[in-house]
């Protein structure tokens, strides 16, 4: 998956979670990545959020970074 | 239509019973001195016919209202004058009827003797021979002579002789019409009893026949006064041939092979539907498909392709030997079953052995049995040791199963098909049903036609907004890739005017998470007026729409694949789920949410744990409980983590990391949108299988092609959209050796499993005793039952026909706040016009099955629809050639013009690999589920001369890559 497509996705993913009530969003997007992502999808956007996360939403960073 | 069974009788007991059933307090008769009790408003024919006993009848049949012309069910009624018809008197109490007597007797003779005064007695070579009422009733009433004779004089009085006796022309007669690919119409055998008129308005709805003339001109006309049955509205669902009681109208197989012997109830394996037939065989030869009247989903009606579109499976395009080939670029080499799977099995381990174990994966088939489906994700999560498995459901209503999931809590449609009776409201989102699923077309139209009223969503006209007898109170004609800005300014008409059920909220739904979406939903920046720019539709009509929708009495909501392919999807259905709770429209007949569903078993292949994190059930893989229970039975370990869907597996692909795919009855190169990524995905895979009918276009980059069986070859069941768990009968035994089920057990062992299946009742066995809504399901219920639909369990054991009745199955309805965010596939200077695509009534998806039956003389190609006044700006006139570019590619179709869409607005179909209308579409996906955004690509249309360079480049590509070498002696 080229980064743009998985950067579109994962904002995408924010995007929507951005707009729920409540204040555990990062904990929401993290668990959406969690149950639908496979492992390998997974390790790269944690490998691009472990080098800037550039293009990364703010709330997709946040829950990257939560993701083991 | 709809068939009250009366206890006592045998469900499979499928005869005439005359008229339609009815219900309501009991009343009590007598016939011919016999007692019968049956509900009021029955007519005394069919209180008759409750006692066995048949009352002659040519006009008259159960799944239409008595019409009372032949004059042929005439009984006596002890206290009342005359001879009444049998099929127009409703029972009373008390009443004594007399089915025989003297007098009945001739009226009767005297009536069957003018009918047969004017039929052609060539009855022993008649294509009704032996199938017709005609000379059952000659037979009944004793008829043995005819003293009406032509006159002597010359001239005829008859309709059915070319030539009268003197040679002149009968301006009488009619010749044949076979215009029709799959029945022809004889008038010369016609009685005129109406019976396929009435069929047509009442059970089909679509009014394309009608009688002409008067008296003894009167003749059954199909459309106009030029037109054929081809020509006409006719839709050939051929509820008009099956009510002909004589050969007037009858199938060309029965008029080719004659008529069958032996009949078996299976399912169709079209649409979601789901209707039931008796597949009419001699031998294993399948003369023709009757819906079955006791078929709880379609009730008795059929469309053109169930009916007739069956002749694919014999098809001379079919592949019924396996074939190898070492790369894709060479020809397809026969081997014996052995080798095929051998050569497939080696190398998919092999795969394994260098790139890991979960670089292969599987996508199981929406269009195989619920058996098939859960094998074939078994053999990825117990033999391949992964999670990797999707299926078609993928890119059409994944959205359907994560949006009701989180706000219900059940992924599947909460209503069955006869709550339509009862519905008041109906609205339609994204969803194209007279052409979609023709049978609930006709069943939504027959309530139509009975006074419910209908609100249309849908940036085109399609045929509901306005046809025979229909008209919607609204059409909300948005523009692509707004639902979610429509739905929730429908929410907000809803709130902000105080049409919401306070009480159905407060005990239904979370009142605290109600106050959240309550305030967002309020707030003006989603008024009608204001989302008006974005949507293209008028405030007050939506306004309108809400209203009638929240107070117009059981409001129910069908929506289709115009709701999930976007990059919403998944919102939308949320939004949709909100509007029902909103307004306390879940949980009684005639009401609900209701998903049409696309294929024939894709709510089974979705509840048979073909998604990559959930086994079956829906219950996700995290969960170490739910799989232990799983490894006991399989006796192998499952992956914790989730798998990669269609989409991840293209990427994962490209990017080296996936190798190998199983692709059972699945065509994902001409099915799955932005075709190059496709193709780029398969051809970088090394070991490709396709277990499929037809080399399709993903066996052109194939390395293994396993022939599959076609439904009439095997048994199983398919699940319908209203979660009905139907039989699939094996009329026949498979052309190609096996049965699908038996195909993937043979691959799995060849893999190292050992599983040992006999029949596929063990393996709904094994779906029972690890899937909690199905642990009430057996094949010997579904003997019994006939059907029933899920959860089916000790709680439910007759099935769950309406779901969430006291409450939602996870526990407190969810009300969701559905922000709207503009898709990004946006137009612009290059691409001025959105292109959104759709199905065709005759046309069934990628076209597999269907292009190879005579329904291409119906729509032998795709088409594209254009505005008038876009096409003008454009130089583009009907018929012409055009070019249609989007980001991701181009193609070239013929141009229809139409203002059934608006302008800035052009659609087509998808049936057609010559067209591949997919490589137009993008990949932008919906944001939770990645299925993909179908319906909004913006395009531009220019003229063209013919097929693209892209379009040819394809098709010799396609053609090299399905060379066979004959087989090695």
């Amino acid at each position: 998956m080229s980064p743009e497509k998985m950067i579109y996705m994962a904002n995408q993913i924010a995007t929507f979670f951005k707009s729920q009530p409540g204040t555990n969003q990062a904990e929401m997007v993290a668990n959406h990545l969690r149950d639908f992502w496979d492992p390998r999808m997974l390790r790269k956007i944690c490998d691009h959020v472990a080098g800037g996360g550039e293009g990364l939403d703010d709330l997709a960073v946040r829950a990257v970074r939560m993701i083991p | 239509m709809k068939d009250f069974i009366i206890p006592t009788m045998d469900p499979k007991d499928d005869r005439d019973m005359g008229t339609p059933a009815r219900s309501g307090a009991m009343v009590t008769l007598t016939i011919d001195g016999f007692e019968v009790t049956v509900p009021e408003g029955t007519s005394v024919m069919r209180a008759a016919a409750e006692l066995d006993i048949q009352v002659p009848k040519l006009c008259a049949t159960d799944n239409l209202e008595a019409f009372g012309s032949c004059r042929l069910c005439v009984v006596e009624i002890e206290g009342r004058r005359g001879t009444p018809a049998s099929c127009t008197t409703p029972v009373a109490e008390g009443m004594a009827v007399h089915t025989q007597s003297k007098k009945v007797r001739k009226i009767r003779n005297g009536v069957m003797e003018l009918y047969i005064s004017d039929h052609p007695l060539d009855c022993l070579t008649c294509s009704a021979n032996g199938d017709c009422e005609l000379q059952d009733m000659a037979g009944a009433v004793g008829l043995r002579d005819v003293r009406y004779e032509a006159p002597k004089t010359g001239g005829l009085a008859n309709h059915f002789e070319a030539r009268d006796t003197s040679g002149e022309a009968n301006p009488e007669w009619l010749p044949k019409d076979d215009s029709n690919p799959y029945f022809s119409y004889d008038p010369s055998k016609c009685i005129v009893c109406n019976r396929c008129v009435r069929a047509c308005e009442e059970v089909q709805g679509t009014f394309a026949l009608t009688i002409e003339g008067r008296g003894f001109d009167s003749r059954v006309s199909a459309g106009g006064a030029l037109d054929d049955f081809l020509s006409s509205d006719c839709v050939s669902c051929g509820a008009c041939v099956q009510a002909c009681p004589t050969a007037t109208l009858q199938e060309k197989s029965v008029i080719e092979m004659g008529t069958p012997d032996r009949s078996v109830i299976t399912t169709c394996a079209y649409c979601g539907v789901g209707c039931s037939f008796k597949a009419e065989m001699q031998g294993d030869e399948l003369v023709r498909m009757v819906p079955y009247k006791h078929g709880k989903a379609n009730r008795g009606h059929s469309c053109v392709k169930g009916r007739f579109a069956y002749g694919y499976a014999h098809h001379s395009d079919r592949i019924l030997n396996p074939m190898i080939r070492d790369s894709v670029d060479e020809p397809w080499r026969e081997v014996s079953w052995d080798e095929a799977l051998t050569f497939a099995a080696n190398r998919m381990r092999g795969l394994q052995e260098t790139y890991g174990q979960k670089s292969i994966g599987v996508i199981t088939s929406s269009r195989c049995t619920n058996e098939e489906t859960y094998l074939v994700q078994k053999l990825t999560r117990s033999v391949f040791g992964n999670n990797n498995t999707d299926t078609c459901a993928r890119v059409c209503h994944s959205p359907t199963g994560y949006g009701l999931g989180q706000t219900f809590g059940a992924s599947a449609g909460t209503q069955d098909f006869d709550s339509v009776e009862q519905t008041d409201v109906v609205v339609v989102i994204g969803a194209n049903p007279t052409d979609g699923h023709p049978v609930f077309a006709s069943r939504l139209k027959k309530r139509l036609r009975a006074g419910a009223k209908l609100i249309v969503i849908d940036p085109r006209r399609i045929d509901l907004v306005k046809s025979a007898h229909i008209e919607a109170a609204h059409h909300l004609p948005l523009r692509p890739g707004t639902n979610v800005a429509v739905v929730t300014a429908l929410a907000y008409t809803i709130v902000t005017e105080g049409l919401f059920d306070e009480e159905y909220i407060r005990t239904r739904c979370d009142w605290d998470e109600f106050q959240d979406y309550a305030e967002f939903v309020s707030n003006p920046r989603h008024s009608p007026e204001e989302t008006a720019a974005l949507t293209g539709i008028d405030p007050e009509a939506l306004r309108a729409a809400a209203r009638l929708y929240a107070t117009g009495g059981n409001g129910a909501i069908y929506y289709g694949l115009g709701v999930t392919e976007h990059s919403q999807g998944s919102t939308t259905v949320m939004g949709i789920a909100n509007l029902a709770m909103l307004t306390g429209n879940i949980g009684r007949p005639g009401v609900g949410v209701n998903p049409l569903r696309g294929q024939n078993n894709v709510q089974g292949s979705c509840d048979m744990g073909s998604f990559p994190h959930e086994l079956p059930g829906y219950r996700h893989v995290k969960n170490a409980d739910v799989r232990e229970m799983f490894e006991a039975v399989w006796g192998t370990p499952i992956d914790p983590e989730p798998g990669l869907r269609i989409p991840n597996m293209l990427d994962a692909a490209v990017d080296g990391t996936f190798k190998g795919l199983y692709c059972q009855g699945e065509d994902i190169l001409q099915s799955d949108p932005d075709t190059k990524h496709v193709a780029a995905g398969l051809a970088a895979m090394e070991c490709v299988i396709v277990h499929d009918l037809f080399l399709n276009e993903t066996a052109n980059y194939a390395h293994v092609f396993l022939p599959g069986s076609t439904f009439l070859e095997k048994d199983g069941t398919f699940t319908n959209a209203e979660r009905r768990i139907n039989r699939v009968r094996e009329v026949m035994k498979p052309l190609n050796g096996y049965a699908d089920w038996e195909v993937t057990q043979l691959l799995a062992n060849a893999m190292g499993a050992d599983w040992n299946y006999t029949h596929p009742a063990q393996i709904m066995d094994e779906i029972a005793a690890t899937t909690p809504s199905f642990a009430g399901v057996d094949y010997a219920v579904l003997e019994e039952k006939g059907s029933v639909q899920w959860p089916c369990n000790e709680a439910h054991p007759d099935g769950t026909p309406l779901m969430h009745v006291d409450g939602f199955v996870r526990g407190k309805g969810r009300l969701m706040i559905t922000e709207y965010v503009a898709t990004d596939e946006r137009t612009g200077p290059r691409f001025p016009l959105l292109l959104t695509t759709g199905r065709i009534l005759s046309q069934y998806n990628v076209g597999a099955q269907t292009r190879r039956t005579q329904n291409t003389v119906w729509h032998a190609e795709d088409q594209l629809e254009i505005h008038p006044h876009d096409a003008e700006t454009r130089g583009v006139n009907e018929g012409d050639w055009v070019r249609l570019a989007s980001r991701a590619g181009e193609t070239a179709l013929r141009a229809k013009l139409t203002d059934r869409v608006s302008p800035g607005v052009v659609y087509t179909t998808f049936h057609h690999p010559d067209t591949q209308a997919n490589v137009i579409t993008t990949d932008f996906s919906d944001w939770a589920t990645n299925c993909p955004e179908y319906k909004v690509t913006a395009v531009q249309v220019s003229p063209s001369n013919g097929p693209t360079d892209w379009q040819e480049t394809y098709n010799a590509q396609a053609e090299r890559s399905r060379r066979i070498l004959p087989a090695a002696e």
